[in-house]
């Protein structure tokens, strides 16, 4: 560096303004690129109080702002009011989560400290399931629970989250409580605990953490699922937001921009509540696993 | 173990030895009961239909009339089928373009955020969000909204004297829509760069300023290898969920694969095959053909992987 050249009493302040010259210039770089990131979401919660003439138009907030496109969201579809939709979906998100998180923290317990003939081998298939594409299961899963006249109901749905067919969160709690010290199972054992006592008294509380984590994810991957829903759902009073959303395109023509996109805010809101609530969470589980957003 | 002197061992083996088989058939019994949600899962819901959509693969069947034996004929019949042979090549394309551009962002921003502490945790979330929001169906509408004939991004490009129309409506556009929503969303790989990013250890680029490196240089020689095994696994990650999108696909052609089957992606042609027409047979067929692509895919990454991921620690060792 140039210092060399000058003294270092000299050196010292110059430094320092090149320092936050090159801050200054590093964070706007960064704010400018996430206004280009940001602009769809900034759009989007604009147009939704636009009047409908201008709901196209690339300026981000109108010069008036209406509250009409809501009135007309929460009016909903096919009859259906769109409080309906967002009671089916919380149903989805929240028996999601109860289930996901109950039986992922059973299978993890075993997988992290039970020793057992096979462990090795069905760690591996279940992980491997990770990568296995959902789609060659569903056209017999959808026979399976027509065959049982389960269709049009949330039993398809519901009933792989209480059977821990989400790989990755069984994945994440293994990873979690393999961290935990083994004394603590030890020094139960001796207190007089059995496996389940441990489970329920040492290991479940000290693996809220990864707990979370996995709630976290789960209410808002149910909360966006657009495909489970679609497959195995047909009247309209049982839909979720998202093909309610979808409904709502289908049967309306264009002209009726403003009221599906702000039905699309509401929709949307309660990932983005989760994720202001929870965002140092929801960050450290995918840099520590991997988890898609 | 082996350090203890003898005479305290020998008291106690024989003691260990009469509890070991009882615990560990205990043990084994306690972890099959934890698991048995799991098994009962894989087997009701994924090996079982696995197997059974093998079985419809061969056969002509549409959910109401018994399934009829047909041999090889749906996979023949796959590679006869235009629109088929159209949407492995608009999976392909969208991978191709999508995952390199994706991951390319990703890691640049990632080493832009690595080198300044303050406001970090802010920048890192705010970069994240379109990961989380970005599968929704209400933002593949706003990108339809967006990229429309006479929407934000076509009166934009117009008032600056570009005249390319609506995308979402041009054939030789409309994949583009789909492959920027999904590099919209590189938050989620970025996060996981940043995280191994941190893991370089800083005596490695204080000693490539020594010997004079450039910026470019301690990148190459630096960075990329000591990152690569958080390279390759965003880069298997992002493939294996890029052969299987569909949602957004599903929302901004309006549930036709459209224009002209420009944006008919594999997985889109699956469930119109099995879930509009009940073509099941069929669509099992198609859905065997994408588990031996993705798996042919991965198994290929994995084989390439030796050459260029280095696994600090592994040698020397």
């Amino acid at each position: 560096m140039s210092a060399t050249a000058r003294t270092a009493r000299a050196a010292g302040p110059a430094r320092r303004v090149r320092e936050a010259l090159r801050a200054a210039v590093w964070h706007l770089a960064a704010l400018a690129l996430l206004a280009v990131l940001l602009y769809p979401l900034a759009w989007l919660l604009g147009a939704s109080v636009k009047p409908d003439d201008i709901v196209g138009s690339p300026e981000l907030f109108p010069a008036r702002p209406v509250a009409d496109n809501y009135q007309r969201a929460m009016e909903g579809v096919a009859g259906v009011p769109t409080s309906v939709f967002f009671g089916n979906s919380l149903i989805l998100a929240l028996g999601s989560v109860v289930g996901t998180v109950a039986s992922s923290a059973l299978v993890a317990y075993a997988f992290a400290r039970l020793r057992f003939p096979g462990r090795g081998l069905l760690f591996s298939l279940m992980i491997s399931t990770l990568l296995l594409p959902f789609h060659v299961v569903i056209i017999p899963q959808y026979i399976l629970f027509q065959r049982l006249e389960l269709i049009d109901t949330y039993v398809p749905l519901l009933l792989g989250k209480f059977l821990a067919t989400e790989a990755f969160f069984v994945f994440l709690m293994v990873q979690f409580m393999r961290g935990l010290p083994r004394e603590l199972d030890q020094a139960a054992r001796i207190d007089g605990c059995g496996y389940w006592g441990i489970f329920w008294h040492v290991i479940l509380p000290l693996s809220r953490p990864a707990l979370t984590t996995a709630a976290i994810f789960t209410f808002i991957w149910s909360w966006n699922d657009f495909f489970g829903p679609l497959i195995f759902l047909n009247s309209p009073e049982n839909y979720p937001l998202p093909l309610a959303l979808r409904m709502f395109v289908d049967q309306q023509s264009n002209s009726d921009y403003g009221t599906m996109i702000a039905m699309s805010v509401l929709a949307l809101l309660p990932v983005v509540l989760f994720f202001l609530a929870f965002q140092r969470l929801i960050v450290q589980g995918v840099s520590s696993t991997g988890l898609k957003g | 173990m082996a350090e203890r002197p003898p005479a305290k061992a020998s008291p106690d083996r024989p003691a260990r030895r009469r509890a070991r088989p009882a615990r560990a058939g205990r043990e084994g019994a306690a972890g099959y009961l934890f698991l048995s949600p799991w098994i009962l899962g894989i087997v009701l819901l994924t090996l079982g239909p696995m197997l059974a959509s093998l079985y419809l693969s061969f056969t002509d069947y549409n959910l109401f009339d018994q399934p009829e034996w047909v041999g090889l004929d749906n996979y023949a019949a796959m590679f006869a089928d235009e629109r088929w042979r159209g949407s492995v090549r608009v999976t392909l394309v969208y991978v191709l373009l999508s995952v390199p551009a994706k991951l390319a962002l990703a890691l640049a921003v990632a080493m832009l955020l690595a080198r300044r502490r303050r406001g970090e945790g802010f920048y890192r979330s705010a970069f994240y969000a379109p990961s989380l929001l970005g599968a929704s169906v209400s933002l593949a509408l706003v990108w339809r909204a967006l990229f429309m004939q006479d929407g934000a991004v076509d009166r934009t490009l117009s008032s600056v004297g570009i005249e390319l129309g609506g995308w979402v409506g041009n054939p030789d556009y409309a994949l583009l829509v789909l492959v920027v929503l999904a590099i919209w969303q590189f938050g989620a790989p970025m996060v996981i760069f940043l995280a191994g990013l941190k893991e370089v250890p800083q005596e490695l680029y204080e000693a490539a300023d020594v010997d004079g490196a450039g910026r470019w240089r301690k990148f190459w020689s630096v960075t990329v290898p000591m990152i690569s095994p958080v390279i390759f696994f965003n880069l298997l990650l992002e493939t294996v969920n890029a052969f299987q999108v569909f949602t957004a696909s599903y929302v901004v052609s309006n549930a036709t694969g459209g224009p002209a089957d420009s944006t008919l992606f594999y997985t889109l042609y699956l469930y119109f095959q099995g879930f509009t027409d009940f073509r099941m047979g069929y669509a099992s067929a198609m859905a065997w053909m994408l588990v031996a692509g993705v798996g042919l895919v991965t198994l290929l990454l994995f084989r390439l992987s030796r050459a260029w991921v280095y696994y600090a620690g592994e040698d020397g060792r």
